[in-house]
């Protein structure tokens, strides 16, 4: 078995104690379910003095709905288990791409661990990467995400490229949701939209000292349809190798109804999810206008562009997640 | 006592030595074999510790003291070893020693012709994960630490990935190799081929690519060493052969085996992948030695997948010649095998990858040119169906190809190859008993095939049919020794104790010695312990492979059973005043058959006995039929005393736009002679039929030759085992031919019935979408380009158009639509 570095474990009981840890230990580590943190460290890619854990921080594990500048949200705390958001009553009813894709991470033993939260900042990934470092040092001496000074998946790159693999950020992004982080300058709402980079190496805008406090969704205004397409070789543990989120609001509550508005987000390409843009032409459309998902499944085919930094052949991967999104199109539409 | 029975008498006073035979012959047998305890389903003696979680495993062993033990591996593929510096890691505290090649120089090899590896790399390296140094340390962190603190000078090599380029490389991998990076090459002809391909009707010819898979055992590797105060060293590993592990301890430490204890504690899984001695199990040993403390090693998952051992990647050109009606008249075989850095069971591989391949068909010219190569990967070896699964997966779809070509229904060609019971195949092997013909109707019937004519597009049937061995006819070091004892001893409480060297890896073997106690004394499954595979307690068995422990050691535990069991109803038949004949033992009773209301516990007819023959213990023999294989230079390997047949017939649905393979269904019939416990003769069907599913569809053992040889994804993140959710319904079919070789007529049942899994899955899809995938693993990307070449070749009328009218509109709309090429 691999063996975890040494490290001590701060066991803070609320928010504001956490952020003050984070404060005065940089390097420090959030662990929450730790099915992401933990074997990274047991793959050497960190190695912190201390890891605070979120075992005694019962304020991170509420659902409520909420209102904000004269808007309904449903506020999901970062702690709530994958579990507990794929099977909260209002998640389902309201956002069930929400739940769908909660519900699809990795398997229900890990679901059972990992946390809402600890899915939105997963690390990202990249097949060069997440091996033991005995391998990374077979490898050539590590790249630039672990101990290297070279891009594995683009070599002749100096940004890392790993990818965002969390089942729930296209689908977070999908809805408007927002982000919300406590820091030592108080509380901070980022959208989710804005609150990935493309760089693999830091792919947040979450300062060292930040935690994600809750994850905000907008009750829809108007009927919608949304989805989760996700694929992976197998149909449990594996994360997505195709991962794609929609949205639609509807002008009535049929599939028939002109669309309003439509989000479609990629995951698992670069360190930012993509935003699929130029969909304007789908507006006005019905979802159930075959010419919509053509637009759709146009745009997505050229916007998005898979990497050699996850299992399975880009190409593949590319023509894939056109497949995907037409499928779930067709599922919303045949659903009615 | 009537005069008439004095035989029994004879017989149960004395029944060891060839008197005992005779006696055998003499004693007048009984009505019929009541099935008291055979073919029931039985729980496991070993089933509620592991349910329970309280089976103690290798790695829960902890004694006082102990060392825990770590390997410092090669990070390249091919390097010389310029010097080794152990002394900053020795200084550390905590460390307690460090050993390094030149420490374990003596060359070992579970096949003695080929003792190619030691424990530690000597001079060079060859493959990335390759031993170079062990360390014995107080904890695991401090190992490790030390581990990084040996400071290694290599001189990197070119490295071979591909066996047909090492063969012409200029480079020599393997150190005690005597002929460049030949590992071996076997040519074997039977028969006229050149004429039998000329005379046929059709020529089928194919080349077939298997990838390469490991074993995915839950337990990695573990083993503690500790020297008794007496000097006995005892060392505990988790092997599925305790005695060829013994062989190997004694030789390359220098010691005589009886100063050698081996115990295998209860495994988690072993699949082949335990079947000889490893690096961990000589550096614990040694380690022990040197320090005077017990020292554990227990390998991290990413080690097993460089110990590996796994099944061999072969490429594999075939030529099959057929008659119009569908019988083969010849094959003609090439084969290139990518052994890894070592031997392993090579030699054996080499000639299994041709000689394992003669029946279910028959068939009257056959040659075979195998070539096992030296490259720098991880070792192959055996893994569940040693040698045969990659040819079978070629032979099964050249058939196929032959049935579709000649219009005939792919069941129907093969029960016009059936080779029957008693038959002989072509490379000289004699069959026993056959029940090839009843598998293909079994499947023929559970699977509905009929309906495969209707199936629509992307939904497919595929049939494949195989046979294998029960043990095989010769020991892997010759000698004239019996190949299984067992012995058994019942005591005064009514209880027997079976002590057998065979290992139970998970198999059930235990059970069914027990199960054939419990059958011949009348005992309960919970009467009955067995004590397995510790080298001071048990006789030598060889070990858990070739599925030779049923039929062997189930024999020689049959043998001793029978003698117990006369003696037994001899001393109630005394006391009774009748002829033995009429006692049987049942249900925890000694019983009048002709009179069952008189009856006596058995614990009373065991003290009868007991009174009169003194402790009841008895040893039983297995040896072999040496008169069952071919009459040329290794025409004995792969000879066996029975084989087993399997059929498949998979289901599969093709999503066209994916290229995404389901496999629905597997139907399993195996022909495993008699089933001794019914439930685990099923559980090993299923098991073999998901293992070779997850072989066909998802599972890669490979390196990387771009990024320095390293493996492609040594963790069972990236190495993908299917999951329950991913596993087709599996359909385990009982079919039961008696061979006069095996207790109660048993054969195998742990390998045959995995050989036709990826065969039959590449046949179903052939049948969905019509495409042949004739490269494992059958992987997304693989099957959609193979049905977009297959629609360009049916748009431009190079092909028919498949399954015309079942299914396709939608296709020809999705061209219309420009949606594929």
């Amino acid at each position: 078995m691999l063996r975890l570095p040494q490290f001590g474990v701060a066991l803070p009981a609320n928010v504001d104690a956490v952020v003050a840890l984070l404060r005065d230990n940089p390097g420090a580590r959030i662990v929450a379910g730790g099915t992401d943190i933990l074997p990274n460290l047991k793959h050497r890619l960190d190695e912190p003095g201390m890891l605070i854990s979120l075992a005694q921080v019962a304020e991170l594990r509420s659902i409520a709905k909420v209102e904000h500048d004269g808007q309904a949200w449903v506020e999901i705390g970062a702690g709530n288990t994958l579990t507990q958001v794929s099977e909260d009553p209002q998640v389902r009813a309201l956002f069930p791409s929400l739940a769908t894709a909660a519900g699809l991470v990795a398997s229900p033993l890990i679901r059972n661990m990992g946390t809402l939260g600890g899915n939105v900042n997963l690390d990202t990934r990249c097949r060069y990467v997440n091996q033991t470092k005995f391998w990374r040092q077979a490898l050539g001496g590590g790249c630039l995400k672990s101990e290297g000074k070279v891009c594995w998946v683009v070599p002749t790159g100096r940004n890392c490229v790993a990818a965002m693999s969390s089942d729930c950020v296209p689908v977070l992004i999908s809805l408007d949701a927002q982000i919300v982080l406590a820091g030592p300058q108080g509380q901070r709402v980022v959208p989710a939209a804005s609150y990935f980079k493309a760089d693999g190496l830091r792919h947040t805008v979450r300062e060292d000292a930040e935690l994600t406090t809750s994850l905000r969704v907008p009750v829809p205004t108007t009927p919608t349809r949304s989805a989760y397409a996700k694929w992976t070789v197998r149909k449990s543990i594996d994360f997505p190798l195709v991962s794609v989120a929609l949205r639609f609001d509807l002008e009535a509550d049929s599939v028939d109804a002109p669309v309003t508005k439509l989000v479609v987000v990629a995951g698992v390409l670069g360190a930012k999810p993509r935003i699929v843009s130029k969909l304007d032409d789908a507006i006005g459309k019905p979802l159930s206008d075959p010419a919509l998902s053509r637009i759709v499944c146009a745009a997505v085919a050229k916007q998005c562009k898979p990497l050699e930094n996850v299992p399975y052949e880009a190409p593949y991967r590319r023509r894939m997640f056109e497949v995907f999104t037409r499928r779930a199109i067709a599922e919303l539409v045949a659903a009615g | 006592m009537p005069e008439q029975d004095s035989t029994d008498e004879d017989v149960a006073r004395d029944e060891v030595g060839e008197q005992a035979e005779v006696g055998e012959q003499a004693e007048a047998p009984e009505p019929e074999l009541v099935r008291w305890q055979l073919g029931k389903s039985h729980r496991k003696v070993d089933a509620m510790e592991r349910m329970r979680g309280i089976t103690r495993y290798t790695d829960d062993i902890k004694l006082p003291g102990l060392l825990h033990c770590k390997i410092l591996r090669s990070p390249h593929p091919h390097a010389n070893i310029l010097s080794v510096d152990v002394s900053r890691a020795l200084a550390m505290p905590g460390v307690h020693a460090v050993l390094t090649g030149a420490d374990l120089p003596v060359p070992y090899g579970v096949i003695p012709w080929t003792p190619d590896e030691t424990a530690l790399a000597c001079g060079k390296v060859c493959y990335v994960g390759d031993g170079v140094a062990a360390v014995a340390a107080i904890d695991e962190d401090t190992a490790i630490a030390a581990c990084e603190a040996i400071e290694v000078e290599y001189e990197p090599l070119p490295a071979y990935y591909d066996p047909e380029e090492a063969l012409a490389g200029a480079h020599k991998i393997n150190p005690y190799a005597k002929r460049g990076n030949l590992s071996k090459d076997v040519v074997l002809e039977f028969g006229d081929v050149e004429a039998s391909l000329d005379g046929a009707d059709i020529v089928v010819e194919g080349e077939y690519y298997f990838e390469g898979t490991t074993h995915g055992a839950i337990e990695p590797h573990c083993a503690v060493a500790h020297v008794e105060p007496n000097g006995l060293l005892t060392v505990w590993s988790a092997t599925q052969v305790s005695h060829y592990l013994h062989r190997e301890l004694a030789k390359v430490l220098g010691r005589p085996a009886h100063t050698i204890r081996v115990i295998q504690p209860p495994l988690g899984g072993a699949f082949g992948g335990k079947s000889e001695p490893f690096d961990l199990e000589f550096c614990v040993a040694l380690l022990a030695i040197r320090t005077g403390r017990p020292v554990k090693c227990l390998y991290t998952r990413e080690e097993v997948f460089y110990s590996h051992r796994g099944r061999h990647p072969m490429r594999m050109r075939y030529k099959t010649g057929f008659r119009q009606d569908g019988t083969i008249t010849g094959v003609s075989a090439r084969t290139f095998i990518d052994g890894g850095a070592y031997s392993s069971f090579g030699l054996v591989t080499t000639y299994y990858s041709g000689q394992l391949l003669c029946a279910p068909y028959a068939f009257p010219a056959y040659r075979f040119h195998s070539t096992r190569a030296y490259t720098n990967k991880p070792a192959c070896g055996p893994k569940r169906g040693h040698g045969s699964v990659q040819p079978r997966f070629a032979i099964e779809v050249q058939l196929d190809k032959a049935a579709v070509e000649l219009g005939l229904d792919p069941i129907e060609l093969r029960r016009r190859n059936d080779i029957g019971p008693e038959g002989v195949t072509v490379n000289e092997f004699k069959i026993g008993s056959n029940g090839f013909l009843e598998c293909l109707s079994r499947v023929e019937a559970a699977s509905d095939w009929g309906r495969r004519a209707t199936l629509p597009y992307g939904r497919g049937l595929g049939i494949a049919g195989s046979t294998y061995i029960s043990g095989t006819n010769y020991p892997i070091y010759p000698n004239e020794m019996p190949q299984a004892a067992v012995q058994v001893c019942l005591d005064r409480s009514g209880r027997a104790r079976v002590f057998s060297g065979a290992n139970d890896i998970g198999q059930g073997s235990n059970t069914m010695l027990a199960v054939i106690v419990a059958q011949e004394l009348g005992l309960e499954l919970d009467d009955v312990r067995v004590l397995s595979a510790d080298s001071d307690l048990c006789p030598v068995d060889l070990g858990a492979y070739s599925s030779r422990i049923t039929l062997m050691v189930g024999g020689a535990c049959l043998d001793a059973a029978q003698k117990l069991r006369r003696k037994v109803r001899a001393a109630v038949a005394k006391r009774w005043e009748l002829p033995a004949r009429r006692v049987t033992l049942i249900d925890r009773k000694a019983m009048d058959l002709e009179d069952p209301s008189r009856s006596v516990s058995i614990v009373e007819a065991f003290q009868w006995a007991e009174a009169d023959h003194g402790l009841l213990g008895e040893v039983g023999n297995y040896n072999t039929p040496k008169d069952r294989h071919g009459s040329y230079r290794g025409g004995t390997i792969g000879a066996s005393p029975a084989y087993s047949f399997t059929a498949h017939v998979a289901e599969v649905e093709v999503d066209p736009d994916t290229g995404v393979v389901e496999v629905k269904h597997i139907w399993v019939a195996h022909d495993c002679g008699t089933a001794l416990s019914q439930r685990i003769v099923e559980g090993q069907m299923e098991g073999s039929a998901y293992m070779g599913f997850g072989e066909a569809l998802m599972e890669r053992h490979d390196v990387d030759p771009g990024h320095n040889g390293v493996h492609i994804g040594p963790s069972l993140l990236d190495y993908r085992m299917p999951t329950f959710l991913d596993t087709p319904e599996l359909h385990a079919l009982i079919v039961e031919a008696p061979d006069a070789q095996g207790p109660y007529g048993a054969k195998e049942a742990g390998e045959g019935p995995l050989h036709p899994s990826i065969p039959a899955i590449a046949n179903a899809i052939y049948d969905a979408v019509g495409i042949r995938l004739d490269s494992l693993p059958f992987a997304p990307p693989r099957v959609l380009t193979a049905i977009e070449d297959r629609l360009v070749l049916e748009h431009a009328g190079e092909l028919p158009t498949f399954k015309v009218g079942r299914g396709r509109p939608e296709l020809a709309s999705k061209r219309a639509a420009g949606e594929v090429a």
